[in-house]
């Protein structure tokens, strides 16, 4: 039996009330565990928590109520050995793409022959080795994520947090980086969470896929893919791909409608 | 030569050679300003008789200290204050109304307080440019992106290290523009000070020549002032404008 890399047990977040409004019960209470070196993927309708829930994993934000686990040791500020590839373009715009890239290794204490050859291959690993040199604004939004992911992988994270990486990209290069990041979490062993509005892309992605409510967000079904570990965007093809696509959206349907109905009402 | 470039100099070509007319038909007359060729001979004649070089030197040295003081100054209060909301919102309205105040007529307290050495010019320079200075650097800093700032946390960077390697660089095209004004207020400062209230300086001397009607010695200081003032502004603009190309945004 894999052991549990990540736990999380009665997780609630609740934003403090705004002036003159009431607190806001964003997530919870949210029990799940992911194994190590697992692709876990996170679907759930609009403003459900799926980004609250990542910052509470990687230590950007604390969690109201209830523990979360890294590795055995409760995470109480961002713990060493994570790393993160947001939606947002977060490429420094004054750096080239080495210097982004080794941004990632700057505060650790590693050798600097050592630290070269880390840059090196994490640019390599992403197919970045031409553009080196060149600066984020000279790259498409495919590669500048690349670059993101790249400066995310060179510090060698055990767990990678994904953050809706590919949500500003087209249909075919999101394929592509779906491919890519299979590709890594088979080479590295990492564990990695996504989160994503996609349920294609969880359905091509992940060995797990929690499904959650809308807010406050909950999981309500943890859906088991069955894919080999060997796999890329060619799954899509299958017949199975389109039924758990299908699970996922009978399973999700109710909760977008609450959702949508929410944001009519607020209108 | 860009087609902009040439309007420019075109310009400014047509408006000196405006004046040339105006002063050689004797619209304008001698003694209020000589013709504009007669200014560029008596300038080359002031710097080769090297006259004016201690006064020079000591204007242009208050002028980068001053600079230099109000742009250090600026950007650390203005990245302190970004971290403190409330003091922030409490400021806001000084720096709102801060350049309604007019700094000159504290001169005389200045010169009470640090006597008539170079004090009183450095702080007045310094005072007109630093809160243009804080201004600026907190609408950078306003406009860096979270996920900047969450990649910064992320990479366990303490606050200070977030400030000189993430955020400052982020709003380097920001602090490019302090400069510019920091610069343009301590000329500013420093030369108008030197006209009310010093013995020695770029300013005093225009002010000298001035009451005495010398004008071979006047124009040339203007000139020389407005030379050295474009020259480092353009610097900075040209600095600018690579930054900004590098980013994909000129």
């Amino acid at each position: 039996m894999p052991a549990p890399h990540v736990t999380l047990r009665g997780v609630t977040k609740v934003f403090a009330a705004a002036p003159g409004g009431s607190p806001v019960h964003a997530l919870g209470p949210i029990d799940v565990t992911i194994d190590s070196n697992e692709f876990f993927a996170i679907v759930g309708p609009s403003g459900c928590g799926k980004s609250t829930l990542l910052e509470l994993i990687a230590g950007l934000t604390d969690a109201t109520e209830g523990v979360i686990e890294f590795e055995g040791r409760t995470i109480k500020q961002i713990p060493d050995g994570v790393g993160v590839v947001f939606q947002e373009d977060a490429c420094f715009p004054w750096l080239n793409v080495r210097d982004n890239v080794a941004f990632g290794l700057r505060e650790t204490s590693i050798e600097s022959t050592d630290r070269a050859k880390r840059i090196d291959d994490a640019i390599a690993m992403m197919g970045l080795h031409e553009f080196a040199r060149s600066y984020p604004a000279q790259l498409s939004g495919g590669m500048r994520q690349r670059v993101c992911i790249a400066r995310t992988l060179v510090a060698k994270p055990r767990l990678i947090l994904l953050d809706e990486p590919f949500g500003a990209l087209d249909q075919q290069t999101r394929l592509l980086m779906g491919d890519e990041v299979l590709r890594i979490w088979r080479e590295t062993g990492a564990t990695v969470f996504l989160i994503t509005h996609a349920l294609d892309e969880a359905a091509m992605l992940a060995d797990r896929i929690g499904v959650m409510s809308a807010r406050p967000g909950k999981l309500i079904d943890v859906v088991r893919t069955g894919w080999p570990r060997e796999r890329d965007s060619r799954i899509v093809e299958r017949e199975e791909f389109g039924a758990i696509t299908g699970t996922l959206w009978k399973t999700l349907r109710d909760e977008s409608m609450k959702t949508m109905g929410r944001m009519t009402a607020s209108r | 030569m860009s087609r902009v470039t040439l309007y420019q100099v075109t310009v400014i070509g047509g408006f000196v050679l405006l004046l040339e007319a105006l002063c050689i038909g004797g619209v304008i007359d001698k003694v209020t300003m000589p013709p504009p060729h007669r200014i560029v001979v008596d300038f080359v004649r002031l710097l080769s008789s090297k006259a004016m070089y201690p006064e020079i030197a000591k204007s242009m040295a208050n002028v980068l200290l001053a600079f230099a003081l109000a742009y250090v100054v600026g950007i650390a209060i203005g990245t302190a204050l970004h971290g403190y909301r409330t003091l922030r919102d409490t400021l806001d309205p000084l720096f709102a109304t801060y350049y309604a105040i007019p700094v000159f007529a504290f001169y005389p307290l200045f010169i009470v307080m640090f006597g008539l050495g170079d004090g009183p010019q450095v702080l007045i320079g310094f005072l007109l440019g630093v809160v243009a200075v804080i201004v600026t650097t907190l609408n950078g800093l306003d406009r860096v992106p979270s996920v900047l700032r969450k990649t910064a946390l992320i990479s366990r960077l303490s606050p200070l290290q977030t400030a000189l390697r993430v955020t400052l660089p982020f709003c380097a095209p920001y602090l490019l523009t302090a400069a510019k004004l920091a610069l343009a207020y301590a000329f500013i400062g420093v030369i108008g000070s030197e006209f009310i209230m010093a013995r020695a300086g770029m300013g005093y001397e225009i002010g000298f020549a001035y009451t005495n009607f010398d004008n071979a010695t006047m124009y040339p200081l203007i000139l020389l002032i407005l030379l050295l003032s474009i020259a480092m502004n353009g610097a900075l603009s040209h600095w600018e404008k690579l930054l900004l190309a590098r980013r994909g945004q000129a």
